[in-house]
């Protein structure tokens, strides 16, 4: 099985509040997050795509089609808006970085003609990511690196 | 669908590679530089990763404020700025290998009782890295999000 991962950058806006809380339960729960006016990420996204290559082409995925997809599905949505405000499906929903992977997994998801989705890994900072995996990963075997020096 | 939440630290320290059970020569020989007598140091990189159902009313696996402050208290504050043979009781007795730190620091993080630790991942250097992962076989901690110590409303 081989494994391809596209990555693309956005930028947009959110913040966190939940209107079930008070105000000052919200900004317990949340911190600097609940800020109403919103402030803003440089997201990254890696999209991974699992399967076997074709023979006749040697691409498991068109890359400019993945590209595309990646593009319509995600960028147009996203980019450059407010999480909170612009994006219908995640209407309802707090913005984190969990909700917003698994708003872009389900996009894809479907979109995806040959071999499967494996992957969406999305950074909402260099330090904090959220990884969304289907339920059983065949061969997704552990990974270790270097030695000790 | 599964998801798992991973967030990076760092922390820097110093050690040496060096076991009881070896001559010098062989100490020299097995760690070579990292047997050095006075030690050297890294700029180590942990990477948590965190799995669970996610919070209806937080929209979270994990509080970050929670994960952070446990991750402060159970590992920077004791690796931090120190040499970890002498500093460390757990390396008393132990050689502070990346393999050794990285099952030393996923037993800490084990302890979390708010999310599913699944992995850790250690960056020696930005050449070297170790991994541990949850065993899959292994008993699984099956948990309820109720999110985080801070409050949540009824």
């Amino acid at each position: 099985m081989i494994r391809l991962t596209r990555k693309a950058e956005f930028c947009a806006a959110h913040f966190y509040h939940n209107p079930a809380f008070s105000a000052e339960e919200n900004r317990l729960m949340f911190g600097k997050c609940a800020n109403l006016q919103g402030h803003g990420h440089n997201y990254v996204l890696e999209v991974t795509i699992a399967g076997e290559p074709d023979p006749a082409t040697g691409m498991l995925l068109d890359l400019k089609e993945l590209k595309e997809i990646i593009e319509r599905e995600v960028m147009a949505r996203m980019d450059h808006r407010s999480l909170n405000h612009e994006v219908p499906e995640l209407a309802g929903k707090i913005p984190t970085c969990e909700n917003v992977a698994i708003v872009i997994w389900n996009l894809l998801a479907p979109c995806i003609t040959r071999g499967q989705l494996d992957r969406v890994r999305l950074y909402e900072s260099p330090e904090l990511y959220v990884d969304c995996t289907p339920d059983s990963r065949p061969d997704a075997g552990r990974t270790s690196g270097g030695k000790s020096a | 669908m599964k998801l798992t939440l991973t967030r990076r630290y760092s922390f820097s320290a110093s050690h040496r590679l060096h076991s009881a059970a070896f001559s010098e020569s062989g100490n020299q020989r097995i760690y070579g530089k990292c047997a050095n007598p006075y030690g050297h140091g890294h700029n180590y990189v942990l990477e948590v990763t965190m799995g669970g159902p996610v919070n209806e009313s937080t929209g979270m696996i994990v509080n970050l404020a929670d994960l952070d402050e446990f991750v402060q208290r159970e590992v920077i504050e004791p690796f931090d700025h120190v040499y970890i043979n002498e500093q460390v009781a757990e390396f008393r007795d132990v050689v502070p290998t990346t393999e050794n730190l990285c099952r030393d620091i996923f037993g800490r993080l084990q302890r979390f009782s708010l999310a599913r630790l699944e992995r850790v991942r250690i960056e020696e250097t930005s050449k070297n890295s170790l991994e541990m992962t949850a065993d899959p076989e292994g008993p699984r901690k099956e948990m309820a999000n109720n999110g985080t110590k801070r409050a949540v409303p009824d």
